[in-house]
């Protein structure tokens, strides 16, 4: 009997197969021709062909979140695999897994400048988690497992791959073989927490006054929202969310005190300076929370979840650290609390949640409604309304971010999905392309702006190929809205370049790629015409909402204050 | 305070550029690294003199052992530890009165003469670092130096402890 034989380019779509993968996002190219021709001719796995390849690790991203799935991109080499950084960059920052296969020139000419030769590994290094050369027909499988297994246990993150064309070719054949079930001896990830730790971690937490929950990206990443609810709910402790950690519990719970950092709620970042214990659950201590690092909640004790040792203590001192997977701490965390027979302490409670109140009663997200002008809040309130809150909403980066964090409380993870770590303009478009083509029956919206849209949207072509009819909504200042926002506040009101001149009739360019463009410049017609374009839905829509440009975002952190320290509208300190 | 890191890791291609990558893009400091296979061809061994306060220091720790090719590392600093480094040294020996005074500091220093030319020796020395230091400000004060290099100190642990898989 003659065993099979086959070429390293089926190989990689072998391998895919075996685990699991249902897309690919990529672009051809040179030295990836093999691999395209080994696409060609299974239907096991789809190509989506994106219109560049940063949209292309982007695409994969938005899927990714949405779904819990690894993303796989596949680009050529040379300028196909440089145009994957960004999106590489995206993914490391917010901890999503992705495989990037990026092809190379043929292995004799690796080192001689070849047409289009770069070292993708070398320029990606920084931004990976891990990343393999490939040098024979064996190498494939294993660095393919290695690669979906690395990606996607402890913190996640992004993995390159890189194929050269020569073992590729039709002429190189070899067996295969693949091992998904991967076992290294240099990685081996702390799942559970030390109990040592958790014990002292839990009767710090009995015996707090004034505690506060702080979690972050990683309950959605280790899809632990219910034990997380049910966390808060025994502890009947106010929770705060990072802009990554929105949707790890609903945000319209009773004990959800809004987003904390710079243009968190006031009741968050008060409760986070004024509490005397915090149990920060998978989040990290970002700078865009802490603020002033140095007046960083000085009477808290921390409680510091995490699976990563090295975000233990890098900004801010952990006086109880735990290292592990947040779930299974949370569930260590239960555990022993119902081992000590934990009661909440009513009066202790009341206190603290009469002084949370209080700061809610300022309501440090109201904004003025005046005028004809329509208000970009107003246009994230109306989406959630028409969409019972249940969308998935991809966004860009920039004011409309913040405003769709504040403003469109998200009752499910995975449902926001935006680059909180890297701020990628440019993200939300193929993001939400990744997230419709994983969920076709959900609203997907693309929450935009008019300088983010334009650095993808070459993807409305894309979108109209696979028919991905997301939802646009760009809230359309005619300006570079948060680079503005800065120079009003910062810079003496001196607008240097953070201006729009010669934009684009949006709606006519929707239209061109064949898709229903809905322009909305008054208020009274907001409602409305947001309502039209939620009713369409077999055809991408782009409402171009035309909103005040002068608007800023508030609540806004007074830099280099602490964390509590907010202007909570123009002029007007907390 | 100067540190002294040793780092068990896969031999594989690459492994070595992402620990100076690392240090780089996280500006950590390297005084010394040296780098060799172990008797084991999959393992290498690497040892990093570094510089930095706890707070560096634990990043650093942290922050190698993230790697994923790395499968130890220690800092053996604080333990009972023994620190070589090794130091070629080529220095004018022209005089009579130069050539002796070489050979009498080699001597002192416990160090060898393993070339000889027609107006150089090259001496070899190992010991820590402040050991060479040391041989190299002595010889300066009788001879003129022409060329050195040195390796960068290595470390193990005395005792029975061990850096192993």
């Amino acid at each position: 009997m003659t065993t099979q034989l086959f070429t390293g380019a089926e190989m990689v779509v072998k391998s895919l197969s075996a685990l699991n993968v249902k897309y690919i996002f990529g672009y051809p190219g040179g030295s990836v021709l093999d691999i395209y021709d080994a696409i060609f001719q299974q239907d096991e796995i789809e190509h989506i062909l994106v219109r560049h390849e940063q949209a292309a690790t982007h695409m994969a991203d938005g899927y990714t979140r949405a779904t819990g799935e690894v993303g796989v991109v596949l680009a050529t080499s040379g300028p196909g695999a440089t145009n994957c950084v960004t999106g590489i960059a995206t993914a490391y920052m917010d901890s999503i897994p992705m495989v990037v296969l990026a092809g190379q020139v043929a292995s004799s000419l690796i080192g001689n400048d070849a047409f289009q030769e770069t070292d993708i590994v070398g320029c990606t290094r920084p931004i990976v988690k891990h990343s393999f050369n490939c040098r024979s027909l064996e190498d494939i499988p294993v660095a393919i497992s290695k690669a979906f297994y690395i990606a996607n246990s402890g913190r996640p993150g992004p993995v390159v791959v890189e194929l050269p064309k020569d073992i590729l070719i039709p002429q190189n054949k070899g067996e295969f073989e693949i091992d998904t079930n991967v076992k290294m001896r240099s990685y081996n990830p702390t799942v559970k927490g030390h109990p040592k730790q958790i014990k002292k971690a839990v009767k710090t937490i009995a015996n707090a006054k004034k505690l506060v929950i702080y979690s972050g990206g990683g309950i959605v990443l280790s899809d632990s929202s219910e034990l997380l609810t049910t966390l808060v709910e025994t502890l009947k402790a106010p929770i705060t969310n990072t802009l990554m950690g929105l949707g790890g519990i609903s945000g319209t719970h009773e004990n959800f005190i809004g987003m904390l950092g710079m243009h968190g709620t006031l009741e968050a970042n008060k409760a986070m300076a004024n509490a005397d214990v915090i149990l920060a659950l998978g989040a990290r201590f970002d700078d865009r929370v802490t603020n002033n690092v140095e007046k960083f909640c000085p009477n808290a004790t921390i409680i510091h979840v995490d699976i990563d040792p090295t975000s233990i203590s890098k900004t801010i001192n952990a006086h109880i650290p735990v290292v592990g997977q947040v779930d299974v701490i949370m569930q260590q965390f239960l555990d022993e609390l119902a081992t000590i027979n934990f009661i909440p302490d009513e009066e202790v409670l009341t206190t603290w949640w009469q002084q949370i109140n209080l700061w809610r009663s300022v309501k440090s997200l109201s904004y003025e409604k005046s005028g004809e002008l329509i208000k970009p809040q107003n246009v994230i309130e109306a989406m959630y309304e028409i969409t019972k809150g249940e969308a998935y909403v991809a966004s860009d980066v920039g004011q409309h971010q913040m405003f769709a964090a504040q403003y469109y409380p998200f009752a499910k993870p995975r449902q926001w999905i935006n680059s909180g770590g890297a701020g990628t303009m440019g993200f939300g478009l193929p993001a939400a392309m990744g997230a419709k083509l994983a969920f076709p029956d959900k609203h997907v919206i693309c929450v935009t702006g008019d300088g983010s849209i334009q650095m993808n949207i070459q993807e409305l072509s894309t979108c109209l190929q696979y028919s991905l009819p997301v939802v646009i909504v760009m809230l359309n200042n005619r300006s570079l809205g948060m680079v503005r926002q800065w120079q009003d506040m910062v810079y003496g009101g001196r607008h240097s370049s953070s201006y729009m001149e010669s934009l684009p009739d949006f709606c006519k360019l929707a239209e061109s790629y064949g898709h229903v463009g809905i322009k909305i410049d008054h208020l009274s017609e907001l409602n409305d015409k947001l309502e039209q374009a939620f009713s369409i839905k077999n055809r991408l829509v782009f409402v171009d909402v035309h909103v005040d440009e002068k608007e800023h975002v508030y609540p806004m952190q007074i830099r280099t204050g602490a964390v509590d320290e907010m202007w909570i509208k123009k002029g007007v300190k907390a | 305070m100067r540190r002294i890191l040793a780092i068990l890791l896969e031999n594989e291609p690459g492994s070595l550029s992402r620990i100076v990558g690392l240090f780089s893009q996280r500006a950590f400091n390297i005084e010394t690294l040296t780098v060799a296979p172990t008797e084991d061809a999959s393992l290498s061994r690497i040892t990093i003199a570094t510089k930095g306060d706890d707070k560096v220091l634990e990043q650093i720790v942290k922050q190698v052992n993230k790697l994923i090719d790395v499968i130890k590392i220690t800092d053996i600093t604080d333990r009972k530890h023994i620190e070589r480094e090794l130091l070629l040294v080529k220095v004018v020996a022209m005089s009579d009165k130069s050539r002796t005074e070489v050979k009498r500091i080699t001597d002192i220093f416990r160090g060898s003469i393993v070339d000889i030319g027609k107006q150089v020796y090259t001496v070899q020395l190992t010991g820590d670092s402040s050991k060479l230091n040391a041989f190299i400000n002595t010889l300066k004060n009788e001879t003129e130096i022409v060329e050195s290099v040195r390796s960068g100190c290595v470390g193990i642990a005395r005792g029975e402890k061990a850096l192993r898989v």
